[in-house]
């Protein structure tokens, strides 16, 4: 069997950290990076007698996540506590749903959601010794400051087909849920995690794999990377006649590598059974209406919209509606450019000014000096060939270092085009006069040395010319 | 002095609200009385007077089960493995009291974690029954019972979570209430099964259990799964039981009941219609499996509840020889007792992989049926009696070889409890125990529909003034 012919099965796994002011079922403050231990109580910390109180803001904020992600709300979802000793669990059970989630059947981004549901995250432990792991350490120290806080995790089917299509799908889930403002998604800090069920299957084949699956992938490029290489070992494997064995597998950041979990940590028995300090949790239809009503409009919808109503490219409208604060950019641009169109200012935003931004080590176009005003004067001026590209671009750069009005830039800067036909005639004519070889190289049939006489004339007007103008005007001399 | 301590606390209360005795005196004379206790039935007495609140039970000392969390006073829950633990706060039943002007007496012992129905589980020694202290007091709330039957103190609040509150009251002759699942709430007390643990009072008499439970009930934000009792609880007066519908349970535990205890459930069947009352007899088809269920649904939900005693945080600690699992496990076996260790195994077991269906969701399926034979009931007859247990007060040491036999002491309170609705015992006489000996208190329990705490308090005040008389 050969490698294509094994296709690739990815689901995610992605515990994504609200934003609520409190944790999930006590009164103590969200935090990260604080001094150890000051954002605990008897609740958190599971000390005799305390009972969960369900946070409502981490309800609210589950039912925008299961609105934006198109989901069936369960009238009635229930806790369920799953059972393991672990020294960042205090209670011994964390408080988590179960066989009834809150939400089902949703999809984003043409991947299907299996379910989200509403749990508690554990607190931090760090294990001194060699192997960073409980067994075999020396002391253990935990920090219950995160221990508490509400997570929804968000579960996929197994729709993904590869590592490239796992990070971006994972990508427009974190835009996703920024933008509902539900969450800080930040991968480095954890509030976003991602974890995925990895497997590989005859191409055609509807029977599922052997899966494994790969979690500590704390970037898109880390989720990218592990899925890769998990891919890569299972069809060797495959290949090489052997079989995939079921097992969680850590990606350490540090090789690249994929390290198998001990299977003393792995040998769970959760012993699940109905929360019993909670009732079930039923979302009032008013709460639901809120959820929806909530809803900006989504990167998925965005995209959507750019590429069918303003017939942006299928790149540019992805790359625009990714991020909301870039798309209002782009559509403030567009609101302002009456006549241009849409594909334009897209070039000129994802194109021009980025890397004229990127050049200056600049903000986001959002937060630089070049305001949405000035960008689209810019490109009308351009579009009405009152300046010339060449010295738009050099306009934008001063845009980017000091703001202004492009008009006065152009002014200033002597760019207006040469609208004159007969001045340009001249400078033409004295160009190639100047440069006799490429002119008699042009009329030997190259028209590759037409580039030559084009530069001249550009430097003597210090770019002041239209390009297809100057073109015209040197074959028209040369009689080709 | 002695006759400050013969008040009930609704007359004590009446008297210090009139002025006629003074709120320090009243409490010093229970201190002094607590510190008397030969029963070995508190924890922990208080070292100061009353604690000045104001309200209807002002200056009224009350004696708190160990399981109850209170801030700053060691709280063990009978056991070893929470020795000298001191809660950070204060259990909200505990507030309520002492928001009501109420003063924590002492904390009383009782079965580790309250799994027991002898007081003999007590990793602090068993509490002795004040009537014969060669035998046990009942439990778990066993130390509750022996200070108001003592003269220990003027009352007490336990937990009730197949009987702890009724069987000792049965045992020791006082008034035992578990109210409805919900109507106190359950935070600060620490948890043994919670889906069945509820907060009540044990007292001298009915009036003064209405009167705690009024100051104790009521929704709190603090725990979901209380709701309080709508309209409240006022002092009951009812003087006859007309009009109202007794149903004695058909045949259930025939040959299990004491003779003694028999006869004096008869004779208050008798009192019952003697006050106007009509008594009739109903099937509780599924009650029998009540013991079977309860015994899989309370120590499955224990084995979740007491996991978080593992030395990490608080409590005992015992280190053990290697990594922070054998600590896990070096502490536990040291901490606990080994009823809690049977319960937790039981309840393990109950809950893996591949057990669950067919023990726990059984266990819930009996559940629902025995509420449904319930309800089924309530639609005929107002209440549901039986005795409270099946015997008079049993020696020490006499059943703690036969776990099962100790279970069967919860064989008629337990229905109740998986039902969530509430019961009373109240003092129906005396009986001479089994193998002879002087007679000992036999207790008369009472159930109602959920949330009918007002009516089962009325009635069981109208049988008890006709007892008493």
């Amino acid at each position: 069997m050969v490698e294509r012919d094994l296709e690739a099965v990815i689901g995610l796994e992605i515990h994504v950290q609200l934003s609520t002011q409190t944790k999930m079922f006590c009164g103590c403050a969200l935090s990260f990076g604080d001094e150890a231990n000051v954002h605990t109580c008897p609740v958190c910390l599971a000390h005799p007698g305390v009972l969960p109180a369900i946070n409502e803001e981490a309800i609210r904020y589950a039912l925008k996540i299961a609105a934006a992600l198109e989901c069936e709300v369960a009238p009635r979802s229930i806790f369920h506590r799953k059972n393991y000793f672990y020294p960042d669990n205090p209670k011994a059970y964390q408080i988590s749903q179960y066989d009834l989630p809150l939400a089902v059947n949703g999809r984003l981004g043409g991947i299907r959601i299996h379910r989200a549901h509403l749990e508690e995250d554990a607190a931090k432990t760090i294990h001194l010794g060699a192997s960073g792991r409980i067994h075999g350490s020396g002391a253990s120290l935990v920090d219950f400051n995160r221990g508490g806080t509400p997570l929804v995790e968000i579960v996929t089917e197994p729709d993904l087909r590869s590592a490239a299509e796992a990070g971006a799908w994972a990508r427009l889930l974190r835009t996703t849920v920024r933008q509902l403002g539900v969450s800080d998604v930040n991968m480095e800090e954890g509030s976003l995690r991602v974890d995925a069920n990895v497997s590989v299957r005859p191409a055609g084949s509807e029977a599922l794999g052997t899966k494994t699956e790969l979690k500590n992938m704390n970037s898109f490029r880390f989720l990218e990377r592990g899925v890769e290489a998990e891919l890569a070992r299972q069809r060797e494997l495959i290949e090489a006649g052997g079989r995939v064995e079921q097992e969680t597998l850590h990606f350490d950041p540090a090789d690249g590598a994929l390290h198998p979990l001990r299977s003393k940590e792995e040998a769970h028995d959760y012993r699940y059974f109905p929360e019993p300090d909670l009732v079930p949790l039923a979302p009032t239809e008013a709460m639901l209406r809120e959820a929806r009503a909530s809803l900006p409009e989504l990167p998925e919808a965005r995209m959507r919209r750019y590429e069918g109503e303003l017939g942006l490219s299928a790149e540019n409208a992805a790359q625009l509606a990714a991020d909301p604060e870039e798309a209002a950019y782009f559509e403030a641009v567009c609101e302002r450019a009456a006549g241009v169109e849409a594909q334009t200012v897209a070039n000129w935003v994802t194109g021009e000014l980025a890397a004229a931004l990127r050049q200056a080590k600049g903000e986001a176009p959002a937060g630089s000096k070049v305001s949405a005003e000035s960008l689209a004067a810019l490109i009308a001026m351009v579009g009405e060939k009152k300046i010339s590209h060449g010295s738009g671009k050099q306009v934008l750069a001063t845009l980017v270092a000091e703001g202004g009005e492009p008009a006065e830039i152009v002014e200033r800067e002597g760019l207006a085009q040469i609208a004159d036909s007969g001045e340009l005639e001249a400078v033409v004519s004295a160009a190639v006069e100047a440069n006799p070889d490429a002119a008699d190289q042009i009329r030997a049939g190259n028209g590759k040395a037409i580039g030559a006489i084009v530069g001249a004339v550009m430097k003597e007007t210090k770019g002041r010319a239209d390009g297809g103008e100057v073109n015209r005007l040197i074959k028209q001399k040369l009689g080709v | 002095m002695a006759g400050l301590l013969e008040l009930t606390v609704a007359e004590a209360a009446a008297k210090i609200a009139a002025g006629e005795v003074s709120r320090a005196e009243y409490f010093e004379a229970w201190r002094d009385a607590a510190a008397a206790d030969e029963l070995n039935a508190y924890l922990w007495r208080a070292e100061e007077g009353d604690s000045g609140g104001e309200g209807p039970l002002a200056g009224i000392p009350v004696a708190v089960k160990d399981l109850f969390c209170t801030a700053g006073i060691a709280t063990t829950a009978g056991s070893r493995i929470l020795e000298g633990h001191r809660p950070l706060y204060t259990a909200t039943a505990v507030r309520r009291l002492a928001e009501a002007g109420a003063g924590v007496l002492g904390k009383t012992n009782m079965d580790e974690f309250a799994m027991g129905s002898s007081n003999e589980n007590s990793a602090y020694g068993p509490v002795l029954n004040p009537h014969d202290r060669a035998r046990v007091p009942g439990g778990s709330s066993g130390g509750s019972a022996a200070v108001v039957a003592g003269g220990l103190a003027p009352c007490a609040i336990g937990t009730d979570t197949g009987g702890s509150i009724r069987q000792p009251a049965a045992l020791c002759g006082i008034v035992g209430l578990k109210p409805t699942y919900g109507a106190v709430s359950r935070y600060g007390m620490i948890a043994f099964a919670s889906s069945l643990d509820q907060c009540g009072p044990l007292t001298r008499d009915v009036t003064d259990a209405a009167l705690l439970l009024e100051a104790m009930q009521g929704g709190d934000p603090c725990d979901s799964t209380s709701v309080g009792i709508e309209g409240g609880v006022e002092a009951p007066s009812r003087e006859d039981l007309r009009g109202l519908r007794f149903a004695v349970p058909a045949g259930l535990a025939d040959d299990a009941v004491d003779a003694g205890v028999r006869e004096v459930f008869e004779a208050t069947l008798s009192r019952i219609e003697a006050l106007g009352g009509e008594v009739g007899e109903i099937p509780l088809h599924h009650a029998e499996h009540g013991i079977s269920a309860y015994y899989v649904i309370a120590p499955a939900e224990a084995s979740s509840n007491l996991a978080r005693y593992d030395g990490v945080r608080y409590g005992m600690r015992s280190e053990g020889e290697g990594d922070v699992v054998e600590m896990y496990e070096s502490t536990r076996a040291a901490g606990f007792g080994e009823e809690v260790k049977r319960r937790i195994m039981l309840g393990t077991y109950a809950l893996s992989s591949g057990y669950y269906e067919a023990y726990y969701g059984q266990a819930q399926k009996v559940r629902t049926k025995i509420a449904a034979d319930f309800s089924a009931a309530f639609e005929r007859f107002d209440f549901v009696v039986t005795p409270t247990s099946p015997s008079v007060a049993f020696g020490l040491g006499e059943k703690t070889d036969d776990p099962l036999a100790m279970y069967m002491n919860d064989f008629f309170t337990v229905p109740m409890s998986l039902a969530g609705i509430p019961a009373i015992s109240i003092p129906a006489g005396r009986a001479e125990p089994e193998g002879g000996g002087p007679r000992l208190p036999v207790g008369f329990q009472i159930a109602a529909p959920a949330f009918g705490e007002q009516r089962l308090l009325d009635a069981a005040y109208a049988l008890e003034r006709a007892i008493d008389g």
